[in-house]
């Protein structure tokens, strides 16, 4: 186990012993490691390189780093930068959990129930990647959908999220009250300054998914220079769209299966509330 | 019954009770149990904790099929491993080839063919935890995968998996007139699902070889004595040459712990002449130990027009999968119980408890007593909607009282103050609802800061009467034996009943100081050197074993007061000893326990041993319970109609306790109970496709936590004393268990208008009807 202090250092001890692992919070690796899924031959570990640990501003957006944990993004502070990837780290387990995990190992665990992958879907963030080539920077839906992949030596040093000064939400649904992994998740995130509204559903599929004609119609309707009030109809009907966008109808008579159909019914409540919420 | 002996504990008072005159030690004080701090502190000793020098570690090789036959097993390449000392397999197995708590019908591991998914196979000791289990998995074993059968429907007609036949007990219970209909009748399929015991800590143990060629093993047994004749039978050796020693036991609502584990774990032993460790991973535990039976229930009622029960048509399908286990018993509950507190004329019920290659089902606190109570309640809702008659009324019109006949044709003689327990619940005020209250103060289904909607949330109210049985049923024989020292001012016991949580020890200290006066009492620890005290089920240590061990303190007194008696002409009753001291009736008599011991030291021993019981015949019919407890249930719950999301607000209790002996135990007692209800009720279902355990693991297994854990209101113990029981106290852990999840869907079933005839309740039926 080595422990680099800089994000070079880290890339550098990866490029030496290729068969090392970056471990951060080791929430979901170390559970792995002890069911026996997973013997890393080494460890690099990220805990000490200060630098992915908090978040600085770059013209109307915000570098987060990798290293900020779910307990930290709950804050107030970071809450009102991004209020949807806050909620979504508040919601993200219970608190031994939150005061671990990390938002860089959020994304490379790429789980489908991962709450902060909506948010930054919605968000359209970018990762720079730190490799031995340098920096690069990848749009984190590549990612998640496979189309680009972390190559040898490669760690994510920041998450470039735009800062969009307008009402966002995240929510989800669970089994229980308590901290549970989500059952479907959906992040609305109002641009005002793009006129756009921007959606993505998450936990329902392997990446979070994007209901764009869904959220193109929807910014139609909004009236961006007055309330931006919305009817409860239209919010009903956005609701609907997106849950049929993201589950659609299987082709001819066919039915979908009781707990596919409650699933829908379970996003189009959630995009409903999510939006209704942004617009209040 | 008058209100003047029943406890009302009011519901500002939370779990502590109220706060009026308490004794501070002897019975019906809320004495502390004596670990309690060591247990919070973190040093508390589990198995898990447990060293030796020279230690070797234990893995088991369990099958990944659920059916399959074993063509083949080679354990070369994990015996070759460096670090290994020794690989078993059913080839090692130098006594019986199979064991088990009724009948002995299940491998130690399998040998030619797997009955369900993660039965043992092989284990392995070597010197690292890591090598071990890198070994257990080198072991290459070669499967012919067989269809499992995983319907217990189907179970009937499928080919035997078991020389014994898949059918592993059929109860056919005949009573009154099969011509007798009612007027109204209402008919429900209800499934039950597959709860875990899910213990804080998973099985763990450690056995150490013994010179003369026996072994010791250490764990956290509930049932000591058959767990050492159990393993002694495997091992080819007498009782006497295996000794159990019992740990700190983390947590049981089942029988902990399986014989699955510790037989492997002491052959190791034997055969390494070292000592061997074993500590389950969480998936293993899962896989290995036993579950709630899911059931398969089909009801038919009939009332007549004012809502008084005529008769109840049962069938009740028990999932046993591979193994019988405790399932024989479970069944008996079920069917005996399946019409619920509640007087009724005319009762057939058929039981069937089949074997499956789902994982085991046996024995978890409330076993078959909490599956019938869920469709019994479910059907009396139905009643009263046909009716148009209020849930609680309809109830009250049918409810069971001392002296009536339950469908086994056995009389009930013990209290049975049902009427009273559901006025009290019934009674009840309701909790606000949020509206009342500042918004950021709610907590809506699906937590804070979570997705419920004000707007999309309904409030239900439902309620539920269970009973469980006391003690082993059908004729065992419950026996337990207690022995208490005193010597220079202190008192011991030894018994060999477990604490499991139950709060025996606290329990045994209290009886010794009201007996003999004497603050300071140590419970020893247990081992199978002590004579056996039974299973730590059905709450039979309050009443067997505390039975003896206030038997073996009074023979205590007897001795010490004797000779003072004696002396000044008086009998040892008009002699009393409170605090260490010993006085008379008129106060001529002063003297402490100490100069009264003279520095001898007193023994006695006693047993308790209830009235007998008779197995179910050919009918179901028999004396087959020694007593009965019940409880009432109101439940509230808000529902998310739109998200199927439920939140159980409060569930007021009211109980038939007999005699409350330690007030703040028993509170706890009864909250984890309902808690545990909840689970079952909402999120706890241990899922399989196929006879495959699909998440073994406490993310996919989701237990209630403390957001989840309702406000839990002990509304009323009725302290009725059972004449036949020793205090005159009766259970109190398994009852609420079994009527939580009851109460639960009668409240969803208000609140969305949906039938929920199935628990866990899921989203998809929580939702509001179209």
């Amino acid at each position: 186990m080595t422990l680099p202090a800089t994000l070079g250092e880290a890339v550098a001890a990866l490029s030496a012993m290729p068969a090392a692992v970056p471990v951060a919070g080791g929430t979901d690796l170390m559970a792995a490691v002890n069911k026996g899924q997973l013997r890393p031959a080494g460890l690099v570990g990220l805990g000490r390189i200060n630098e992915i640990r908090g978040w600085q501003y770059q013209d109307g957006h915000a570098l987060l780093g990798a290293g900020l944990t779910h307990a930290r993004m709950g804050r107030p502070d970071f809450a009102a930068l991004i209020p949807a990837l806050a909620a979504a780290a508040r919601a993200a387990g219970p608190p031994q959990i939150r005061n671990a995990g990390t938002l860089g190992g959020n994304i490379v665990t790429a789980a489908p129930t991962g709450d902060s992958l909506p948010v930054l879907a919605a968000l359209e963030a970018d990762l720079v990647v730190a490799g031995p080539g340098g920096m690069r920077e990848v749009p984190v839906t590549h990612l998640l959908a496979g189309r680009e992949l972390l190559g040898p030596a490669e760690l994510i040093g920041h998450v470039r999220v735009p800062l969009l000064h307008a009402p966002q939400v995240f929510l989800k649904a669970t089994g229980r009250t308590g901290p549970g992994r989500a059952t479907a998740s959906v992040a609305v995130v109002l641009d005002p300054a793009r006129r756009g509204v921007r959606c993505a559903v998450g936990a329902i599929a392997p990446m979070p998914l994007r209901p764009l004609e869904a959220e193109r119609w929807i910014a139609s309707l909004i009236d961006w220079d007055a309330d931006r009030g919305l009817a409860p109809e239209a919010l009903t009907a956005f609701g609907e769209y997106v849950a049929a966008a993201c589950i659609p109808d299987p082709p001819g008579e066919e039915q979908l299966p009781p707990a596919v159909l409650h699933l829908r019914r379970t996003v189009a409540a959630l995009a409903r509330r999510a939006l209704g919420r942004a617009l209040s | 019954m008058s209100n003047d002996a029943a406890t009302a504990i009011p519901a500002v008072d939370g779990p502590q009770g109220p706060q009026q005159e308490q004794p501070a030690h002897g019975l019906g004080a809320s004495l502390p149990s004596a670990d309690a701090r060591a247990k919070t502190e973190g040093t508390f000793p589990y198995a898990s904790d447990l060293w030796a020098e020279g230690l070797l570690w234990a893995a088991v090789l369990r099958s990944p099929h659920a059916h399959a036959r074993v063509l083949s097993i080679d354990t070369s390449a994990a015996a070759g491993m460096p670090g290994v000392r020794t690989v078993v397999t059913h080839a090692d197995v130098p006594g019986e080839a199979t064991y088990g708590r009724t009948v002995a019908d299940r491998p130690v591991f399998a040998s030619d063919l797997v009955r369900h998914h993660g039965e043992a196979i092989a284990a392995v000791a070597a010197d690292h935890p890591d090598t071990a289990r890198l070994a257990a998995a080198a072991i290459a074993v070669e499967y012919e995968i067989l269809d499992p059968v995983t319907d217990p429907e189907k179970a009937f007609a499928a080919p035997p998996l078991h020389p014994d036949g898949n059918l592993v007990r059929h109860i056919p219970l005949r009573y009154g007139d099969p011509d007798a209909t009612g007027e109204v009748v209402v008919e429900g399929l209800y499934r039950i699902g597959r709860q875990d015991p899910a213990p804080i800590g998973a099985e763990a143990g450690l056995a150490v070889p013994r010179p003369d060629g026996g072994v010791d093993i250490y764990t956290a047994s509930t049932d000591p004595h058959t767990d050492r004749d159990l393993a002694a039978a495997c091992f080819g050796l007498g009782p006497e040459q295996v000794k159990v020693v019992v740990t700190g036991v983390p947590g049981a609502t089942g029988d902990r712990e399986d014989p699955g584990f510790q037989i492997p774990l002491g052959l190791l032993a034997l055969r390494t002449g070292c000592p061997v460790k074993l500590a389950a991973t969480r998936e293993e535990s899962f896989l290995g130990h036993a579950h709630r039976h899911p059931t398969l229930l089909r009801y038919r009622h009939h009332a007549d027009a004012d809502g008084r029960l005529v008769k109840v048509e049962a069938q009740i399908l028990l999932d046993a999968g591979a193994y019988a286990e405790a399932s024989s018993e479970s069944l008996a509950a079920a069917v005996a119980f399946a019409c619920g507190p509640y007087v009724v004329p005319h009762a057939f019920v058929e039981g069937w408890a089949v074997r499956t290659n789902n994982p085991p089902s046996g024995h978890v606190r409330g076993e078959g007593a909490m599956q019938v109570c869920a469709a019994y309640e479910a059907q009396m809702d139905k009643l009263a909607a046909r009716l148009g008659l209020d849930p609680a009324e309809l109830r009250l019109r049918n409810v069971l009282a001392t002296g009536d006949i339950l469908p086994t044709g056995q009389t009930v003689t013990c209290p049975a103050p049902v009427a009273e327990l559901l006025q009290a619940v019934r009674d009840f005020p309701l909790p606000a609802l949020p509206k009342d209250s500042p918004e950021d103060g709610w907590l809506l289904p699906g937590g804070p800061e979570g997705a419920g909607e004000p707007g999309a949330v309904r409030r239900g109210v439902g309620y539920a009467l269970g009973m469980v049985h006391m003690l082993g049923a059908e004729g065992t024989d419950e026996v337990s034996t207690a022995t208490v020292k005193v010597h220079d001012g202190m008192a011991t016991v030894i018994c060999a009943a477990v604490e499991t949580g139950q709060g025996f020890s606290t329990l045994a200290r209290q009886i010794v100081q009201d007996t003999l006066g004497i603050d300071e009492v140590h419970v020893a620890s247990v081992d199978t050197d002590q004579p056996p005290a039974g299973p730590a089920t059905h709450g039979r240590h309050t009443w067997v074993s505390g039975g003896a061990v206030e038997r073996a303190a009074k023979m205590v007194r007897t001795q010490l007061l004797q000779p003072l008696a004696h002396k000044f002409g008086m009998s040892t009753e008009l002699l009393q000893i409170t605090d260490g001291k010993i006085t008379s009736y008129d106060g001529v008599l002063s003297t402490t326990v100490t100069e009264a011991l003279e520095g001898k030291e007193l023994w006695a021993t006693a047993q308790c041993r209830p009235h007998p019981t008779e197995p179910l015949d050919g009918a179901g019919q028999g004396d087959a319970f020694v007593g009965l407890a019940f409880c009432a249930i109101r439940a509230v719950v808000d529902v998310d109609v739109e998200l199927g999301s439920v939140r159980v607000v409060e569930m007021a209790v009211a109980q038939d306790v007999g005699r409350v002996l330690n007030p703040a135990q028993l509170a706890t007692r009864i909250e984890a109970g309902v808690t545990q209800g909840v689970g079952a009720a909402l999120t706890e279902n241990l899922r399989t496709a196929r006879g495959l355990v699909r998440h073994p693991d406490l993310t996919g297994y989701a237990l209630p936590t403390a957001l989840d854990a309702p406000d839990i209101r002990i509304v009323k113990l009725v302290e009725e004393r059972d004449v036949v029981a020793p205090f005159g106290a009766k259970a109190a852990s398994a009852v609420p268990v079994v009527t939580s999840p009851a109460a639960v869907a009668a409240a969803v079933r208000s609140a969305t208008g949906r039938p929920v005839n199935r628990l866990p309740i899921r989203p998809q039926a929580a939702v509001a009807a179209p």
